[in-house]
């Protein structure tokens, strides 16, 4: 039979926020284990939370980024469950009165625009981590378990989709587009393989065409948008089977095995918990009113879909458009390059080319190099009136960004200027011309292919910068 | 002259300054009352002997600098064991606490510290505060220093027994449904309730968070008054914290009850009141009359459901506030081949049975399918209780009601019969469910020489209508009487 997959995602992302969401514990990655602790998120007797007002605010601004109706008045609930790195065994989260409700994420799938609905976006806290010692690693095996309360307490945002979402390549469009405007909220450093952006997703099959929902099956643990991809295809794929075997699916969670690369089930326990969720007596409601939410709302910087359009704007592709959009630093240069008189279109080329490239290699950031819209203008200029070759303008571009100056002084130093001289070119061609009598007669003789071996000799000839397109004029020239 | 300990915190205060007492005098005098009353009360779980000392000697020598932190500086005073001490066991008088040094104080410990007060250590209560008679403490009950075959109430009951016994001048005790109010009324002094939210709970052992609050127990209003202003004010780090101003009570505390509005509530003084405590009541609100108050009788109907509601309440709060007691960070920890069977092993054997029924009450109340019938249901009834204290204080300017039903009752007499038990605290847990302040004083002795309590309440941030009703209600009283066991003679 064909099925037709119905898929939700859930959405945990860890807030950059300096300090943790109910106490004044720094927000650290890779400190000593339980350095970053107090009374509060260690859950000692007496201790209280207070919330951070910060998380709250970044929450709203997700859920405006999102479309979301943000509450007037919304609540922290306690979420309960014993679990050895939940130090109160309770989690502080939202329930029933969530910040915000009701928003959509438009997202590109082969060309078209499809619409995820968000259900909610809410504000809890992360648990501490656990390690577990023993041959397996996993917790069933383990002979002992380690406990860093680090974790405990950073604030975590969920956002819930609607189960909206029809194949692994939709789901991944979703989690890039949710992972690209928190980026550019400057929110979280969502870092999938970090764990600061986590990707859970409900996947039921149907038969195709019915409305009716099949039985969802959690998938979890998927560590990049590569292997969100992967678990969802291989999960529908082993519904599917279930199906046409004649047998129900079954409610569970499955965890993503990226060795094997397949789901198996995890532990059944979790499904049959009762939270037994309740209004945190320990806080009091949180209200955003207008004046508020209006201010959080002009702190919106342009958010990737408004980005890309704009980038189109400018001459881009789509796909170098979403190129740019996506890393970091690219368009605000790009801006910068237009401004200074550069051609938005060439400078793309060359920033998500040569430049990304060597930044690749590097490890550098955009923001750490020296180069600038300028330079990029500046580098355009000198292609265009061709006083540098574009081979020689990439050996520029590499020189501004190790910092060895502006653009001219690099093509000076590194002895790239094309010769401009019309008198001189022409001699470097009788020169090669003189030097190889054959192949120039079997030119004459209509052998066009070695207009490029003579190119070629004048090019050796001048360290190669004489402009090809000039030298192969004249040798056709010569040939007559 | 009269033994230090029996001084008031004000008379101390006095003597103190006039350089009659010194604050290691008065010290030793309190520590020469416990080592007499102890072995009969067990007030204390933990006595700092240590820790009281240094407070002492520094409040002697900040009087000889001529410094002078205001009316605490060397006074001693006990604190409720549920209250955090840095590097003192604290232990909430659960078996699940044993040997637990916190590693801070709570913001009322800060705030007595700074005031420059002795902490002579910490008293007992029913295990997590969750009791009417202290008998509930994994440690041995306390005793009522009226008599040591009576309990002393609670759960504030080794606070209010040291405070009436002179092992201590004031004290620090917490009331979640009435557990400073009634054991101050069963051992004949002062307990206080403020508003909610206007002391910090920062460093109290939750019971239930939204009822919760720190009190004073002394034997004087005056002396309740002082330690109120000590310890009331906004903490950043309690977010129901109340961020206004204090209520300023002093101004009007000895402006007396002429022309204002007592009202008292029917419901709560008439069926199930022993009738030695309603006529001391009675005979408390004539002479407000005589006074020149205008007693109103008034009808606040969800007060018959108040109790069900607040046992609903309380005990789904607390099975959440006592989950973080697993064995795994702090406290003795019982092994088990699993993580879940090492917490259910120490939960167990950690957790006595009144705690560990109000946690099974708190799940089972708050389960899936239950929750709208119970939980939902008591905040409904929680809404009511306020709307009717609301319309009461349209028509009154504060409401008067015995305490607690009857005086002192029996060791054992209860424990037997939980829901007997929890009719104690009928009088005063309206007021918790409603946040509003309330305050216990004596006023006079039932025929078997107990004393008989009443209580004044006020709406939320009244304070100082409170206080000043009841420092006319003590005025009018003229209640002198001293447990047998504090003094000398009684305890030979």
């Amino acid at each position: 039979m064909t099925y037709e997959a119905v898929i939700g995602i859930e959405t945990h992302v860890e807030l950059a926020t300096a300090s943790k969401m109910f106490c004044g514990c720094p927000v650290d990655f890779g400190a000593e284990p339980n350095t970053n602790v107090c009374p509060t998120c260690l859950g000692l007797p007496g201790a209280l939370p207070v919330p951070n007002e910060r998380a709250v605010a970044w929450t709203v601004m997700l859920g405006l980024a999102l479309d979301c109706e943000i509450a007037a008045r919304s609540l922290f609930h306690r979420k309960n469950y014993f679990y050895a790195d939940l130090p109160k065994n309770y989690q502080i989260s939202q329930y029933d009165l969530p910040l915000c409700t009701g928003g959509h994420l438009d997202v590109e799938v082969g060309g078209e625009t499809h619409r995820v609905g968000i259900t909610r976006v809410h504000l809890e806290e992360d648990t501490g981590k656990s390690t577990h010692l023993g041959d397996t690693g996993r917790i069933h095996a383990a002979e002992a378990a380690l406990l860093d309360f680090n974790r405990s307490g950073i604030p975590l945002m969920e956002v819930v989709s609607e189960p909206d979402i029809t194949g692994p390549e939709a789901a991944r469009a979703y989690a890039e587009e949710l992972r690209s405007i928190v980026l550019a909220l400057g929110v979280s450093d969502a870092k999938l393989e970090e764990g600061s952006l986590r990707f859970d997703a409900n996947v039921s099959l149907r038969p195709a065409g019915s409305d009716v929902l099949g039985v969802k099956v959690e998938v979890k643990n998927m560590n990049s948008l590569r292997s969100l991809q992967r678990a969802l295809a291989f999960e529908i794929e082993r519904q599917a089977e279930v199906l046409d075997s004649g047998e129900p699916v079954a409610q569970e969670t499955r965890h993503w095995d990226e060795e094997r690369q397949v789901t198996e089930p995890g532990r059944s326990k979790e499904e049959s918990s009762d939270y037994r969720y309740f209004p945190e007596p320990d806080l009091v409601p949180i209200e955003v009113d207008e004046a508020w939410r209006e201010r959080l709302r002009a702190g919106i910087p342009e958010l990737p879909a408004a980005l890309r359009a704009r980038l189109q704007g400018l001459g881009l592709d789509a796909d170098t458009a979403r190129v740019v959009a996506a890393a970091e630093g690219l368009a605000g240069l790009l801006d910068d390059t237009v401004a200074a008189g550069g051609d938005a279109r060439v400078a793309a080329n060359w920033l998500t080319g040569e430049v990304t490239a060597l930044l690749r290699r590097s490890g550098a950031g955009i923001a750490d190099t020296p180069l600038t819209g300028a330079h990029l203008a500046e580098l355009h200029a000198m292609v265009a009136g061709r006083e540098l070759s574009a081979t020689a303008a990439k050996e520029v571009l590499a020189g501004v960004l190790a910092g060895e100056g502006g653009v001219r002084r690099v093509a000076e130093a590194r002895d790239l200027l094309q010769i401009s001289d019309e008198d001189a070119l022409v001699a470097a061609v009788d020169a090669a011309i003189a030097g190889h009598p054959d192949e120039f007669t079997r030119l004459r003789e209509g052998e066009q292919r070695l207009t490029g071996f003579f190119v070629g000799r004048v090019m050796q000839a001048t360290g190669g910068k004489a402009d090809p397109r000039r030298v192969a004029e004249l040798v056709r020239e010569r040939a007559g | 002259m009269t033994d230090p300990a029996d001084l008031t915190i004000a008379g101390a205060a006095a003597a103190l300054r006039a350089g009659s007492l010194t604050a290691a005098g008065l010290l030793e005098a309190v520590r020469r009352r416990a080592a007499m009353t102890e072995a009969h009360l067990h007030a204390y779980l933990t006595l700092d002997a240590a820790g009281a000392e240094r407070a002492a000697a520094a409040a002697d020598d900040a009087f000889r600098r001529g410094e002078d932190l205001g009316p605490l500086q060397g006074i001693p005073i006990a604190l409720k064991d549920n209250m955090v001490t840095r590097g003192v066991e604290t232990t909430a008088a659960s078996r699940i606490l044993a040997g637990y040094l916190p590693p801070y104080d709570a913001t009322v410990v800060a705030r007595l510290r700074a005031a420059g007060a002795v902490i002579t250590g910490k008293t007992n209560l029913d295990e997590f505060a969750m009791g009417s008679s202290t008998e509930n403490s994994a440690y041995g009950p306390t005793r009522n220093p009226w008599d040591p075959e009576r309990v002393p109430g609670g759960s504030s009951g080794g606070a209010a027994a040291a405070v009436a016994a002179g092992s201590a001048l004031g004290a620090l005790g917490s009331d979640t449904g009435g557990s400073i109010r009634q054991p101050a009324s069963l051992c004949g002094v002062v307990g206080m309730k403020p508003t909610y939210g206007l002391v910090s709970r920062f460093g109290l052992i939750a019971f239930a968070s939204s009822l919760d609050q720190i009190g004073p127990l002394a034997r004087t209003v005056d002396d309740a008054v002082v330690l109120f202003e000590a310890i009331a004010g906004h903490d950043p780090r309690d977010a129901t914290s109340y961020r206004g101003a204090v209520p300023d009570v002093r101004p009007s505390l000895d402006d007396g009850v002429d022309g204002l509005r007592v009202g008292v509530i029917r419901e709560l003084s008439g069926d199930g009141i022993d009738p030695e405590v309603l006529a001391g009541f009675r005979a408390a609100v004539e002479r407000l009359a005589g006074a020149g108050a205008e007693v109103v009788d008034l009808s606040l109907p969800s007060m018959d459901h108040a109790l069900s509601a607040y046992y609903l309440i309380a005990p789904a709060e607390c099975s959440a506030n006592l989950a973080r007691f697993d064995g795994v960070r702090y406290g003795p920890r019982l092994e088990g081949d699993t993580v879940e069977r090492m917490m259910a092993a120490t939960r167990r054997d950690g957790f006595g049975p009144e705690v560990a029924r109000r946690i099974l009450l708190g799940t089972y109340a708050l389960s899936a399918g239950y929750y709208d019938a119970f939980y939902g249901q008591a905040q409904k009834v929680r809404t009511l209780v306020i709307e009717d204290f609301r319309r009461a204080y349209e028509q009154a300017d504060v409401l008067v009601t015995p305490t607690s039903p009857t005086t002192a009752f029996h060791l054992g007499e209860r424990t037997g019969d939980p829901l007997t038990m929890y009719l104690s605290d009928i009088c005063t847990i309206p007021t918790n469910l409603a946040g509003d302040p309330g305050i216990s004083l004596p006023i006079g002795l039932d025929g078997g020489g107990l004393p008989i309590g009443l209580q004044v309440l006020a709406p939320a941030l009244g304070e100082a209508v409170m206080f000043r009703v009841a420092r006319a209600v003590e005025a009018l009283g003229g209640f002198e009487a001293r447990p047998a066991l504090a003094t000398s003679e009684g305890a030979a």
